[in-house]
Parts: structure tokens; sequence; C-alpha cells
């Protein structure tokens, strides 16, 4: 319980601070829509072509947009020391480490659920019948990259060239993660048959969250303090 | 090393690189002191004062906190850190602030105790604040209340004069004066010698690394806070 506790007080601390500067979710979501009104114009697709690259589109925009929430999260500690300030304080690595995450995962579900149906506007997908699964498959890969990105954000966050770092350290290492949720999110998008073949996505996902939740927070001292 | 100093530092190095930051310090505080920790720019002063408050580790030897490790949960519960940066958020109000950091202290009412420190640091009318409105003064003013909040046996102050307005000076001088008197310790780095001589009970002084000179605050050194660099620094 005292874990969760200043996890949350973490948590809350950024989530108020998002909420009153609006710095990361004004550009993550204006980045966004601008990436899904841009590939609409380009690709012109018909009903089939969508059908076969709505997954793979969706999660392109979700984790170039999510790498933008990511890189602001141990970055605004810089402001007056503020990360000194934390590792100080009795709260663990671990503690400050998953308090991160919820806020950066709050803040990129609430960007996705509203991209998603702007996405089924611009490309005339009907949201599927087991649209419940489709969220589901929405947060395990959004997990997987909040875990890993909130890790890097913290690696990265004394580089000078954090913003140019983060995202190529992290997507070769969500090409696992986002491989499953895009296999996933097509059948999903599509309606068709989630057979057994694709179960194996959503284990996939699932253990790859566990594990690198498992690793993060147990690496995490270590990356704070040295 | 004796497990009764508030402090104990053994053979301490610090590598940047190549370049040794810190070359085998060692000496101890005791509970109640007073340490004013003198040297020039870069001579290591706030690299010791990160590795004392778990902010960063030696390279070789041993450091404890009142008997245990520098980075071990409880001994963080009872030591106040005042680094160069304020450590408050400019999105959050003052009292907001004082609340974050009484929950990761794990005070038992964070409400009550923010409250009687916004007022103690005069900062009561502007609880509601954010601090990105606030004036230098009343920033530095909240920093003290962050350091003091969760009322820490050992106090860490790097360079804690510093552009500190009057009233934020008289605030933390009082503040550790009473902290002196309670007992506590305090250990702070500054380039303010006069200041910082004036509330010390003894004195280290650090040249390029090395330990140059530890001793008790002497009435020499209070009429002539120069002394000290003259025969045991740098010229």
């Amino acid at each position: 319980m005292n874990f969760l506790r200043q996890a949350w007080a973490v948590a809350a601390k950024d989530l108020r601070s998002e909420v009153r500067s609006k710095e990361t979710v004004n550009a993550s979501l204006s980045f966004a829509l601008v990436i899904l009104l841009l590939f609409s114009f380009a690709f012109d697709p018909d009903a089939e072509q969508v059908r076969q690259i709505s997954g793979g589109l969706l999660w392109l925009v979700f984790a170039f947009a999510g790498t933008l929430i990511l890189n602001r999260s141990f970055a605004r500690e810089l402001v007056n020391d503020c990360l000194d300030a934390l590792i100080a304080s009795p709260a663990t690595g671990a503690q400050i480490f998953f308090g991160k995450c919820v806020a950066n995962y709050t803040l990129l579900v609430a960007v996705e659920c509203v991209c998603l149906p702007i996405f089924a506007v611009f490309y005339n997908v009907k949201l599927p019948q087991r649209i419940a699964l489709l969220f589901l498959v929405m947060l395990l890969g959004t997990w997987g990259i909040t875990v890993i990105g909130t890790l890097f954000s913290a690696m990265t966050v004394n580089l000078r060239l954090r913003e140019l770092m983060l995202p190529t350290l992290i997507y070769p290492m969500l090409i696992p993660a986002l491989i499953g949720a895009i296999q996933l999110s097509t059948v999903l998008l599509g309606n068709d048959p989630l057979g057994t073949e694709n179960q194996i996505w959503f284990r996939l996902l699932v253990v790859f969250d566990l594990i690198f939740t498992a690793l993060a927070l147990t690496l995490v001292e270590i990356v704070l303090v040295g | 090393m004796p497990a009764t100093s508030a402090v104990a530092i053994e053979g301490v190095w610090k590598f940047f690189g190549d370049y040794p930051a810190l070359r085998d310090i060692s000496f101890n505080v005791e509970g109640g002191d007073c340490l004013a920790l003198l040297g020039r720019n870069g001579a290591g002063k706030t690299t010791l004062l990160r590795i004392l408050a778990g902010l960063s580790k030696a390279a070789k030897g041993r450091v404890a906190i009142m008997g245990k490790d520098a980075r071990a949960e409880d001994t963080r519960q009872r030591i106040g850190v005042l680094g160069h940066g304020i450590g408050v958020y400019e999105e959050l109000s003052a009292y907001e602030n004082l609340r974050l950091f009484a929950r990761l202290y794990r005070i038992p009412d964070p409400r009550a105790r923010s409250l009687e420190w916004l007022e103690r640091t005069g900062l009561d009318r502007v609880a509601d604040g954010l601090v990105r409105e606030f004036s230098r003064g009343m920033r530095q003013r909240l920093a003290v209340a962050r350091t003091f909040l969760h009322n820490p046996s050992l106090l860490l102050l790097d360079e804690p004069f510093t552009s500190l307005d009057d009233r934020a000076i008289k605030v933390l001088q009082d503040l550790l004066k009473a902290a002196l008197a309670e007992g506590r310790t305090v250990i702070m780095s500054t380039h303010q010698l006069r200041e910082a001589l004036e509330l010390a009970t003894d004195v280290a002084l650090i040249n390029r690394g090395r330990l140059a000179f530890r001793g008790e605050r002497t009435q020499e050194m209070l009429e002539d806070p120069g002394w000290l660099y003259r025969h045991y620094g740098e010229a």
C-alpha cells in the first residue's frame, strides 16, 4: 500500500502539472491529428486497403505521438532540479518510476481515445463490434510503450540530445509489442474472426508488459542514482 | 568508523571520467555539529554533498549517515537537502508543493504540516498561488520550507545563502539556529564565509578534491574569514 501511495503522489503531481501546462498533451494530440489527416490524403485507400493497413497506421500514430509525452516525463523534473529533490526523498526509484508510468499511461490513453474515433471518420472504418477487445489491445500495447519509454526517458534525461535519443532507443525495443498490437488491431478493425493463431499476440503483449515492467522496476534505481 | 557519528566519511573517491573530483576524503561529523564545508569553485564540495544526500555514489570508500547507508529509505527520511536548484514545481501551488513532499516523506498529517511551514516561512498568504508566479525570494523561502518540512536530523545545504534576499537569509538563519539548538546536524557548503562561520562549530576545507583542513571553528577564523584559505588553500 505504501508503494502505491508514494507512486500515486508522483503520478498525481505529474497529471496536475500537465493539466495546468498542457505542454505535452497539446503537442502529442496535434501531432497525431496531423499524421492521421496527412495519411488520409496521401493514401486515399479503398475499403480493402484500409482493412489491411488500419492496425499499422493506428499504432504508428500512437507510437510517434506517445514519444512526445514520454520525452518530457523526466525532462520536466530538470526545472529547478526537482529530480534531485524527488530522489533525495524516501520514495524509492521504483515508486517514482511507477508513478511516472501511471501519469504517462493516463495521458497516452487519453490521446488514443481522442484519436480512435477521428481515425474511424478519416478512414471510413467502422469501429468493430468487439470494441472492448480493441480497447484491451490498446491498453496492453500502450502499457508496453509507457514502461519502455519512461525507463529510457530516465536514462536519457541528462543527455543534451535526449529528444533525438529517446525515439532511437525505444522503437527497436518496442518492435515485439508493436507487431503484436498491430496484428490484433488489424484483425479487430477488419471485423475478422479472432482465431487461435492470433491469440498468441495477446500472450505476447501480456508477457512483454510483465517482463519489461519487472525489469524496469528493478533497474530504475541504478538508472537514477548510478 | 564510529557508528555514533551523524556522518562518517571514509576514503571517499569520486571520478568524472578520469578526473578525480574527490580524493580519499575521510572525516566524521558528530550529532549537533554545524560543519561549514569550504573550498574554491570546483573543489568538490557539491560532489561530496550529493554523495551524502544519496544523489550520487562514491567510486571508492564508504559513507554512513547515522550508521546507515545514505540510500537507505529511513536514512533519507532523516535528511533535508537544499541544493543549487530550489526543488519545487512551477506548475503547482506553494501548498501543493509542500503537500507533495509531505506525502513523499510520509508525514502523518501532510495538510497541517504544509500549512504550518507556509506560515513559518511567511508564504501562508500565497499558499494557493502557483510557484511560476512567485518572486525569486518567495521561491527560495518555499525551498527552505520543503527542506525543513519533515524535521530532518541532518541538513545538507549547498550554498544556502547564495542569491537569497534579506528576508530569506533571516528566515534561514533563524531556522538553522533553532535546528542547532535542537541538536540537529548541519553540513553546509558556502562561499559566504562570514554568514557560515557565524553558525559553524566546525570547518572543513576542500582543495582540488582533497581534504586540506578539518577542525573546529576558531575565533581567529571568525575575525578573519580569509585566514583559512591563506593557510590551507590555494593562494
